[in-house]
C-alpha cells in the first residue's frame, strides 16, 4: 500500500472556489481510480491560495486484472446486429464467444501499475476541472484550444510513494519541486511525497491545512481583541476567507478614529467586512468598538506595525465614505426619495417601484382594517409602506445594496417618525430565509406581508412563476416569508382572501393609470352606463383592441390591467394557493411535519387558512402515529380499495363551489375602500364556511344504508359500525366546527374496533345484492366521515 | 517614482508611450490597450494615464477618492509566465518593502460593459489597499484575446501614499520643493466636483453623445476604426458625465452602456477587418 501526493500551484485561487475545488478534486480522483478498478482509500485535500493539494493514502501498487464480458446479440440475430456489435467493440467474430446462443465479447485486461493510472488520470483531471470561471494565458493562448485553469498554472508535484508519477499538461511537467512562501520563502523546495509534505511546507512558512490556518485565524483574532478588553464579533465566513488569502496568516489588531462610530455599526460593520475583509470587535457594554483585527499574509519584520497603519488608513478612507453618504442621505427626507422611485422600473409589466409601494400602501392598510393584522394603526401601516422602498435611492443603499432596509430604518428614525413606522421601514424585508428573524410587530408584519403578497400576486398575474430551479423574482422566499409571518403572528387569515385583495389593489391603480387615456376613459363610461358594473367593462377588453383609436402606448398598461383582473377572477387564485400548500410541506418538513398529512388536509379544498390548517395536520400526526390512528387508517385504506374495487362511486360528486372570487366580484374600481364592501366579506365568509366541510351529507347513500324500513336485517358487527358512526359523525362535526381537532380525531378513533369488527365478521360482497349494497353503502359512509377530518388516501403507509 | 517605473518596463522590453490627449476613465481604455489587445502580434507598453470618473469626486473631501487621478498601465502579450514576479520587482524598485509590507493578490474579476470586455486577476492589496488591478485579458471588444494579455493598472497616487506614507492624497510631495499634491489639484477636484454633480449642461451633454455616436458611425463607414474608436471613447466619457449629473434612469442606464459597447465593438471589429491580412501573414496559426 503506498501514498500518493498531487499538488497543483498555481496564481492565486480566488478564496472563495477554495472549498468546492477540494470536493471536485477528490471526487474526480475517486472516479479515475475507480475507471481503473482502484478503490480510493483515505484521502485529505488541502487549499492554500498558491496550491491545491490532495493525499491519497494505501493506493495498491497495481490494479487488478479486469475480464471484463459484453453481451451482443443472439446468434440467431440477423448479420447486421452482428456486424453492428462488432464495431461497437472492435473486434473480429473469431474473438467472441457463443455463450448459450449469445454472442458475448470478452476482453482480459492485465493489471496496470498505480503509478501509470495516475500519470494518466492527472492530465484527465486537470482538462476537466469544473472551475466556476476558468481563463487562457500566455503563448499557447493563441489558440481558444490551450488549456483552461483558475490562474495561471505554475507546477505540479505528483508523488507515489517516493517516486515520480510522470506526467505532462500543456508544457507543464510533474516534478518533486514546489516553492515556499512567496515573500518568506520564495526558493525552490523538493518534497519527498505525501509523508513530508505538510512539514517542508511549513518549514517553508506555508500552513497548508485550510483548517489550521482557521483555527489559527479564530483563535488570535479573538485573544487580540480579548487582550485589547473586547469582544471579537465572530465570522465564521470571514475566517475561512481569510484563510483563503494567506498562507501564512498573522491577525493584527488595529484600531479607527472614535468619531466615526457616529455612522450606524451595521455599516461600519459591512464595509469593513465586505470591502476589507476585516473583523470588528464589541466593547463589554456590547456596543461596536473602534477596533478591528486584519489577517496578514507575512510576519513583519517590524512586528507588523506598517501594516496595521497601511490598514488603518484604508479603513478611515473607506469610514470618511461612508459618513459622505449617511450625512448627505440625511439631508433629504424619506418621502422626498421616495418620490425618485417613480424613475426606477420594478418589472416592466408590473410598473415602477413606485407602482408597488402604492399597491404596497393600500395592502398594508387593508390587512389592519380588515383585522387580519391586530394591534396596528392603519396609519402607521400605510406610512410605513410609503416608506419602506425610498432608502433604495440613497447613496449609502446605492454602495452597499445589502443594508436596504436597515438604511430606511435609520432615516426614518432620524426624521422624527414613530417608532412602529421606523421599525416597519427597517423590518419589513424580513424574513428572507428559513433562519430569520420573523417580525411580530403588527406595523412590521402589516408592511412585510404587503410587499411579499403584492410580489407573489403581481408575478403570478403576469405569468412569472416560478418553475423548476428557476425563480428570478424570489417568489418562493416570499411565500415562504407569507408562511413564517402567519405563523409567527398566529394570524387569522385565509390566503387566497389576501390574494385576492392583493390583485384587486393591482387592478385598481393600473386601472386608474389606464383611464387617464381619454380613450378608455370614454370606454369605460360608456360600457359603465350600459353594464352597471364598473369593472366588468374591462374584462375583455383584450378582444376590443382592435376599437379604432385605442392607442398603442396604452395596451401593455391594458395587458397589466386584465392580468390582475384574471387573477381574482376564475381559478388563477387556487394555483397560488397550490403554491404556499408545497412551500409549506417543505417549510413543515424540517419540523417533522408529515407532507402527507399536509396533503390529506389541503386536498378537502377550501382550509387555506394556515395557523387553522396546521392545527389539523399536527393533530392528524398525532392520531395516525397511534396504534388506534394506524388501525383506523388500515380499515379506511381497505374499506376505500372494496369501494374502488367494486366501482362505487358516491351518488353525487362534490360540485363544484362557486368560488368567493366570483361571488365577490363586484367592488367598485374608483372607491378609496372599495375592498370593503360588507356584501363581500360575508360572501367570503359563507363561501369558506360551506368550503371546511366536504358535501358529504347529502351525496351519500348513507340514509339508505341506516335506514331501518324495508332494509336487509343488519349483522351484528354491521349494526354496530352504523351505531358508532351515527354517534361518530356529529362528534366528529362538531369538533371540527370548535376547531378542536384532537376531539374530532377522538371521535374517529372510536370507529376503529367496530371497523375491524365489521371486517372480521361481515362479508361485503354478500350473494345478496341488497345487502351488498347496504354493505358498500355503510363503508362509503364511512370513508366520508373520515374525510371530515382528512383525506385518509393522501396518507402514506 | 514614474520615471522608476519607465525604467524597470523599459528594461524589460516595453515601449513606453505617453497619455493619451482624450478624457478616459481607465487606462484600459487607451488605444494602446484595447485596440492593441486584438490579434496575435506580440505587444508590450507602459505609460501614465490620467484618468477621469466623474462619479467618485468628493468635492476634494475624501482623503483617496478623486475624480481626476492618474494610473500607471502596463500591457504585455501575450502574457509573460512569471508576470505576477515582475510585477513584484517593479513595486520593490519604486521602494515597496515586501519584508513590512502585506501584499495581497485579491480575485477580482475585471468586466467593462462599454469596452465588451472582461478578465480574469486580483486587485492587488498593499496592507489592505489596492494598489494594482491585475487582469488576465480573456475577451475585448467581444472577440477573444488570442492570446491573453496581462494588464497591470497601478494607482500611482495610492502607491505614492504609500511610499511617501501620509495619511491623505492631498499631502503627498510633488516636488523636494514643498508643493504637494493638494496645491497642484486640490482646487480643481472641488471645482470639477461642482461641475460634474451640479453644472454640466445636461441637453448639450445629451447632443454631445448622439454626435458621437453620428461621428463614430460616420468613421465607421469610411473604414477607420482608429477614429472610430475616438468616438466611442468620447460618447463614454459623456455618458460618465450624464450619470454623474443623475439624469440617467436605472432603466436608460443599460441602454446608454448598451450603445457605447456597440461602438467600441464596431471598432474593434473595424480594427480585425483592417488587420486580418497582415496578421494572417504572420501567424498562421492566428484564428479569430
Amino acid at each position: 500500500m503506498t501514498d500518493f501526493l498531487l499538488e497543483l500551484r498555481s496564481e492565486e485561487i480566488p478564496a472563495r472556489m477554495q472549498d468546492r475545488a477540494r470536493a471536485d478534486l477528490e471526487k474526480l480522483l475517486v472516479a479515475e481510480l475507480a475507471k481503473a478498478g482502484i478503490a480510493a482509500g483515505e484521502i485529505v485535500t488541502y487549499t492554500t491560495p498558491r496550491r491545491l493539494a490532495l493525499i491519497a493514502r494505501g493506493l495498491p501498487e497495481a490494479t487488478e486484472a479486469v475480464r471484463e464480458e459484453v453481451k451482443g446479440p443472439r446468434t440467431s440475430a440477423p448479420e447486421q446486429a452482428l456486424e453492428g456489435f462488432l464495431r461497437k467493440t472492435g473486434l473480429t467474430r473469431e474473438q467472441l464467444t457463443d455463450q448459450n446462443g449469445v454472442w458475448f465479447a470478452v476482453t482480459e485486461k492485465p493489471g496496470r501499475a498505480t503509478a501509470e493510472v495516475l500519470a494518466a488520470a492527472i492530465p484527465a483531471i486537470v482538462r476537466a476541472f469544473p472551475w466556476p470561471k476558468s481563463m487562457r494565458w500566455g503563448d499557447a493562448s493563441l489558440s481558444s484550444e490551450s488549456l483552461r485553469w483558475v490562474r495561471p498554472l505554475q507546477g505540479i508535484v505528483a508523488i507515489f510513494g517516493q517516486d515520480l508519477v510522470s506526467c505532462e499538461v500543456a508544457g507543464i511537467e510533474s516534478g518533486f519541486a514546489t516553492v515556499g512562501h512567496r515573500f518568506h520563502s520564495p526558493h525552490a523546495i523538493t518534497i519527498g511525497g505525501a509523508h513530508d509534505y505538510a512539514e517542508k511546507l511549513r518549514l517553508a512558512h506555508v500552513i497548508v491545512d485550510q483548517d489550521e490556518r482557521r483555527a489559527i485565524i479564530r483563535d488570535r483574532a479573538g485573544a487580540l481583541a480579548a487582550e485589547a478588553g473586547l469582544t471579537l464579533i465572530e465570522d465564521e465566513g470571514l475566517v475561512a476567507e481569510n484563510a483563503g488569502l494567506t498562507e501564512w496568516p498573522v491577525p493584527l489588531l488595529g484600531r479607527f478614529d472614535e468619531g466615526f462610530l457616529d455612522v450606524p455599526a451595521e455599516v461600519i460593520q459591512l464595509t469593513a467586512r465586505v470591502n476589507q475583509k476585516y473583523f470588528v470587535c464589541e466593547q463589554p457594554d456590547g456596543g461596536l468598538a473602534n477596533a478591528f483585527v486584519c489577517v496578514a499574509n507575512i510576519e513583519a519584520k517590524d512586528g507588523g506595525a506598517k501594516i496595521i497603519a497601511g490598514n488603518q488608513k484604508v479603513l478611515a478612507a473607506r469610514l470618511s465614505d461612508a459618513r459622505f453618504f449617511y450625512e448627505t442621505d440625511l439631508k433629504v427626507p424619506l418621502e422626498e426619495q421616495a418620490k425618485k422611485l417613480e424613475k426606477i422600473v420594478f418589472h416592466e409589466k408590473l410598473g415602477t417601484v413606485a407602482d408597488k409601494v402604492e399597491r404596497m400602501a393600500k395592502l398594508a392598510r387593508w390587512l389592519v382594517e380588515e383585522g387580519i393584522v391586530k394591534g396596528a394603526d392603519p396609519a402607521h401601516a400605510e406610512r410605513a409602506a410609503r416608506l419602506a422602498k425610498a432608502d433604495l435611492v440613497t447613496g449609502m443603499v446605492g454602495e452597499f445594496p445589502e443594508l436596504q432596509g436597515l438604511m430606511g430604518g435609520y432615516y426614518a428614525k432620524a426624521q422624527g417618525e414613530p417608532t412602529e413606522v421606523w421599525e416597519a421601514v427597517r423590518d419589513h424585508y424580513k424574513p428572507v430565509g428559513q433562519g430569520d428573524e420573523v417580525p411580530t410587530a403588527p406595523v412590521t408584519v402589516a408592511v412585510s406581508l404587503a410587499d411579499k403578497l403584492d410580489t407573489i400576486a403581481s408575478f403570478f398575474a403576469i405569468d412569472e412563476k416560478p418553475t423548476g430551479s428557476k425563480d428570478p423574482f424570489a417568489i418562493r422566499r416570499a411565500v415562504n416569508g407569507v408562511i413564517q409571518l402567519i405563523f409567527g403572528s398566529s394570524l387569522t387569515v385565509s390566503i387566497s382572501q389576501v390574494l385576492d385583495q392583493a390583485s384587486r389593489w393591482g387592478y385598481r391603480l393600473n386601472l386608474l393609470k389606464l383611464i387617464e387615456y381619454p380613450f378608455w376613459l370614454e370606454l369605460h363610461v360608456r360600457s359603465s352606463a350600459q353594464a352597471k358594473q364598473d369593472d366588468t367593462v374591462f374584462r375583455d377588453l383584450k378582444a376590443r383592441y382592435g376599437v379604432d383609436g385605442a392607442p398603442v402606448d396604452s395596451l401593455p398598461l391594458a395587458d397589466t390591467v386584465l392580468s390582475y383582473q384574471r387573477m381574482y377572477i376564475g381559478d388563477e387564485l387556487t394555483k397560488v394557493v397550490d403554491f404556499f400548500a408545497d412551500r409549506l410541506k417543505v417549510q413543515q418538513r424540517e419540523a417533522g411535519v408529515r407532507h402527507d398529512l399536509i396533503d390529506a388536509v389541503f386536498a378537502l379544498g377550501g382550509e387555506d387558512d394556515l395557523v387553522r390548517l396546521l392545527a389539523r395536520v399536527h393533530a392528524l400526526q398525532a392520531f395516525v402515529t397511534t396504534g388506534e390512528g394506524a388501525n383506523l387508517l388500515a380499515g379506511y385504506k381497505r374499506a376505500a380499495n372494496i369501494l374502488k374495487k367494486e366501482g362505487w362511486r358516491d351518488a353525487a360528486a362534490p360540485a363544484p363551489t362557486p368560488t368567493m372570487r366570483e361571488m365577490a366580484d363586484h367592488s367598485a374600481p374608483f372607491g378609496e375602500e372599495p375592498s370593503r364592501l360588507p356584501e363581500e366579506r360575508r360572501v367570503i365568509e359563507v363561501d369558506l364556511a360551506n368550503g371546511h366541510i366536504p358535501q358529504t351529507g347529502e351525496e351519500d347513500p348513507l340514509a339508505e344504508a341506516s335506514a331501518p324500513a324495508g332494509a336487509p336485517a343488519h349483522e351484528p358487527a354491521e349494526a354496530a359500525l352504523i351505531a358508532a358512526l351515527d354517534e361518530a359523525e356529529p362528534r366528529a362535526a362538531a369538533a371540527i366546527e370548535a376547531e378542536d381537532f384532537e376531539g374530532a380525531m377522538a371521535a374517529l378513533a372510536t370507529l376503529r374496533a367496530p371497523i375491524d369488527a365489521f371486517f372480521e365478521q361481515v362479508t361485503v360482497n354478500d350473494a345478496d345484492p341488497a345487502k351488498r349494497q347496504a354493505r358498500l353503502a355503510l363503508l362509503a359512509r364511512m370513508r366520508a366521515a373520515v374525510h371530515r377530518v382528512a383525506d385518509f388516501s393522501k396518507i402514506e403507509g | 517614482m514614474i520615471l522608476t517605473l519607465h525604467d524597470y518596463w523599459s528594461e524589460r522590453g516595453c515601449v513606453i508611450l505617453q497619455p493619451y490627449d482624450m478624457e478616459m476613465g481607465a487606462g484600459t481604455f487607451h488605444p494602446a490597450t484595447t485596440l492593441r489587445a486584438l490579434g496575435p502580434e506580440p505587444w508590450n507598453a507602459a505609460f501614465v494615464q490620467p484618468c477621469r470618473r466623474p462619479t467618485d469626486g468628493r468635492y476634494g473631501e475624501n482623503p483617496n477618492r478623486l475624480q481626476h487621478y492618474y494610473q500607471y498601465q502596463v500591457i504585455l502579450k501575450p502574457s509573460p509566465p512569471d508576470l505576477q514576479e515582475l510585477y513584484l520587482g517593479s513595486l520593490a524598485a519604486i521602494g515597496v518593502d515586501m519584508a513590512t509590507h502585506d501584499i495581497r493578490f485579491v480575485e477580482d474579476d475585471w468586466e467593462s460593459p462599454t469596452l465588451g470586455a472582461w478578465g480574469l486577476g486580483w486587485e492587488v492589496w498593499c496592507d489592505g489597499m489596492e494598489v494594482t488591478q491585475f487582469t488576465y485579458f480573456q475577451q475585448m471588444g467581444g472577440f477573444d484575446c488570442k492570446p491573453v494579455a496581462g494588464e497591470l493598472t497601478y494607482g500611482l497616487e495610492r502607491l505614492a501614499m504609500y511610499i511617501q506614507n501620509v495619511d491623505s492624497v492631498y499631502d503627498l510631495a510633488f516636488n523636494d520643493a514643498g508643493v504637494t499634491y493638494g496645491d497642484v489639484y486640490h482646487e480643481n477636484e472641488v471645482q470639477m466636483s461642482t461641475w460634474n454633480f451640479e453644472v454640466a449642461n445636461t441637453d448639450s451633454l445629451f447632443d454631445a453623445f448622439r454626435k458621437h455616436v453620428a461621428e463614430c458611425e460616420n468613421s465607421l463607414n469610411a473604414a477607420l476604426p482608429i477614429a472610430a474608436y475616438e468616438q466611442a471613447i468620447k460618447a463614454s466619457h459623456v455618458f460618465n458625465l450624464l450619470q454623474a449629473r443623475g439624469v440617467i434612469s436605472v432603466a436608460e442606464r443599460q441602454a446608454y452602456i448598451g450603445r457605447v459597447r456597440d461602438l467600441a465593438k464596431g471598432a474593434c471589429r473595424a480594427q480585425i477587418d483592417k488587420m486580418t491580412p497582415q496578421w494572417r501573414a504572420n501567424f498562421p496559426e492566428w484564428s479569430l
